[in-house]
């Protein structure tokens, strides 16, 4: 029984982790279909972030506070940019974001190596989030992992508020529904592109602060997890939110029921595996947005 | 967006493929090509001075250790030369950077012999690079002076091993804990050639001493996911963990062992891969009170190690520590000196065979050349992380171990090869 709870709470974690770092390209890639694989370098941005606060902040807890709105903001800038220098001359062919965008995440990796030094650092987690939760019996949380759990959650539900209930995110729908009738609404597509980029990249970044938490930051940090991020998006169904929740939970506790049961590596495996074989049976994903517009 | 349509297939291709291509980039393990029949690109020392190689990454992933060895390696040239130099010729140091990656370790080491015509050469650290320039040192009949910890079973006639081998290392390290009454260990490894080697040892070991191994895990290299292993490890009813993890993997491993509640008095850790630097860049709050094992640390006692920990901290900065491979690294430029002033010639086979016997008082104690298997004599010790981030002794063998790289006097490891 511990070792299930135990266990769960891992896989839940792992989830979480998961649903973080996908947050964002549900937004850059399954609402504006721009493969972007710089976004895993915005996580490590983020993350970089939370190292250079660490040593001009003298309190863990002060500068991780400070880091996630100021990671935000430093991630989302450089996707708004990138947006602006490349991506919106290309929004007419997707698969040649995937080169653009592969170019320029090898460059900020360089960029990186070149201003921290190519050795990873680290950064020490609050001594709040060093301990756990225990519940007895050898049951224990992890501070940290619920730190983690809690900003997911806390994104999604900023996200889903910002898209259902503001007029942004009615301009946001709009253009991603039929660009060309919300253009001809009076709707200045290529600003809602620049802004929607922004918070996609931005979530990227507060991804990157929550990383710090469970492990080192360096410079190829973040293609450790694009193509994970990338797999909980299309699964979930491209440009569904929904998806993409439930999608990275499932995802997580597979991993951790696979790992327990056989080696880290093997569970890996058996997820894309697992993974493959549902996309043969449903190739749209768990959810598909249905308009007129999007064959 | 509209009007665009992408096929899920060529999406994921495209991903898969620029997953691969970094794999592919990651792993290449070429060891040099064998088509070249170069021996013979005889070392130059006919000048004033020699020169020698080092070989070490100085970017790339494994740049935060082998920097400082790079930094020791230095050290000992720049003293030796203040001291008069080896057979009245000052020695020129000819730094080649390997990259963290092996077949460029490969390249470079060809470059050191026959471009720069270097009389020995000094540097690698993952098993990995040193198994790509083996056979390269082999072909030209090159020195190389090694100075890392490693999972023994190899004996080159070209390659000087001056880190410990398993029977000075993870042989006492098990020593150790069997005599704490810690019987029940848990492995976890990195999954690559070393850890699977000392495990492979470590099961042999406990097979024949009345230890159980309840658990043995390994993770990706680089991999930062641990709650799983860390959940089993607890789970498992184990006294000691015994770590081979490699690297990185380190800092996300203590950090989920310390939120896990595991402390080094509940369920203590003994790592083989962590020195003084890496203690200071994961954190000592993670690693205060666990174990490690090796020859030397920082703190070890004696005039000569006083002297070698002032002479780097006043050549790198106070607060720079010194470990086990440096200290190698440094003495593995002596042992060569002594060995060429017993021969009176840098000739790589008059050194050679002046090798057996060499002796040294170490910053570590005592070290000798074993002649017979190019390995040295080395005192085991185990010690315990402080929460000043120093490593304190806690045993050592009392006198230097003989070297056995094929663990021919263990009964036990007759299986293993």
């Amino acid at each position: 029984m511990t070792v299930i709870l135990n266990q769960s709470f891992t896989g839940i974690s792992i989830g979480a982790v998961l649903l973080l770092i996908a947050l964002g390209l549900t937004l850059t890639f399954g609402q504006m279909g721009v493969i972007n694989m710089a976004h895993g370098e915005f996580i490590m941005a983020g993350a970089y972030t939370t190292y250079v606060l660490q040593k001009s902040i003298s309190s863990a807890g002060v500068s991780l506070l400070v880091a996630l709105p100021v990671a935000f903001l430093v991630a989302g800038a450089m996707g708004a940019l990138l947006e602006w220098l490349l991506i919106r001359r290309l929004y007419t062919r997707p698969l040649d974001t995937l080169l653009v965008t592969w170019g320029v995440s090898l460059m900020l990796q360089q960029l990186a190596r070149d201003v921290f030094g190519a050795p990873n650092v680290q950064t020490a987690a609050p001594d709040i989030l060093t301990g756990n939760i225990s519940l007895g019996g050898g049951i224990t949380f992890a501070n940290n992992r619920l730190f983690i759990l809690g900003l997911a959650l806390l994104s999604v539900l900023a996200l889903t508020l910002i898209l259902k209930l503001t007029p942004l995110g009615r301009r946001i729908r709009a253009v991603v529904q039929n660009r060309d009738l919300a253009e001809v609404s009076g709707i200045a597509t290529g600003q809602v592109d620049r802004i929607t980029f922004f918070i996609g990249s931005g979530l990227a970044g507060v991804a990157g602060v929550a990383l710090t938490l469970v492990g080192p930051i360096g410079p190829t940090m973040g293609t450790n997890y694009i193509v994970d991020a990338f797999l909980v998006v299309v699964v979930g169904g491209i440009g569904q939110l929904k998806g993409s929740v439930i999608t990275a939970f499932a995802l997580g506790v597979l991993q951790a029921v696979l790992e327990y049961s056989t080696t880290v590596s093997v569970a890996k495996v058996i997820v894309l595996i697992a993974i493959v074989a549902f996309l043969q049976w449903r190739p749209q994903g768990l959810y598909t947005l249905r308009t007129r517009s999007l064959a | 967006m509209s009007g665009f349509s992408i096929s899920r297939r060529g999406l994921l291709a495209g991903i898969s493929a620029v997953g691969a291509s970094a794999a592919l980039s990651a792993c290449g393990a070429k060891t040099g090509d064998s088509t070249s029949t170069g021996s013979g690109a005889k070392a130059d020392t006919s000048g004033d001075t020699v020169k020698v190689g080092l070989l070490n990454s100085l970017s790339g992933t494994m740049a935060i250790s082998e920097v400082t060895v790079h930094n020791a390696l230095l050290l000992a040239v720049k003293e030796i030369n203040a001291a008069g130099g080896v057979l009245g010729k000052k020695l020129e140091a000819v730094s080649q950077d390997g990259a963290s990656d092996w077949p460029t370790f490969a390249e470079k080491a060809e470059t050191l012999i026959k471009d720069d015509k270097v009389v020995a050469t000094f540097g690698c650290w993952t098993s990995a690079s040193r198994k790509a320039v083996k056979p390269v040192f082999e072909r030209y009949k090159s020195l190389l002076f090694y100075p890392v910890q490693y999972e023994g079973l190899e004996q080159s006639p070209y390659i000087f091993y001056i880190g410990a081998t398993t029977n000075q290392q993870i042989v006492p390290a098990l020593d150790y804990l069997k005599k704490q009454g810690l019987t029940k260990l848990y492995l976890v490894g990195s999954d690559y050639v070393f850890p699977r080697t000392a495990n492979k040892i470590i099961k042999a070991y406990a097979k024949a001493n009345g230890m159980e191994v309840v658990g043995e895990d390994y993770a990706p290299l680089g991999s930062t996911e641990f709650g799983t292993i860390v959940n089993k490890v607890k789970g498992a009813g184990a006294d000691a963990v015994f770590n081979t993890l490699n690297g990185d993997s380190n800092v996300a491993f203590f950090k989920e062992y310390k939120s896990a509640g595991l402390t080094a008095k509940s369920l203590p850790v003994l790592s083989v891969s962590i020195a003084e630097e890496e203690v200071k860049s994961i954190g000592t709050q993670y690693l205060d009170g666990q174990l490690t094992a090796w020859n030397y640390y920082e703190t070890t006692p004696g005039a000569a190690n006083t002297k070698f920990v002032a002479a780097y901290q006043a050549a790198y900065g106070k607060d720079k520590p010194t470990s086990d491979p440096m200290e190698a690294a440094y003495i593995s430029v002596y042992l060569w000196k002594e060995m060429v002033e017993k021969a009176g010639s840098f000739d790589v086979a008059k050194v050679k065979a002046a090798s057996d016997g060499i002796a040294l008082d170490a910053p570590e104690g005592k070290v000798t050349v074993d002649g017979a298997t190019q390995h040295v004599y080395k005192t085991a010790r185990i010690g315990k992380v402080g929460s000043d981030g120093l490593i304190t002794e806690v045993w050592n063998s009392g006198k230097p171990i003989k070297p056995d790289p094929y663990l021919k006097g263990y009964t036990w490891a007759s299986g293993l090869s």
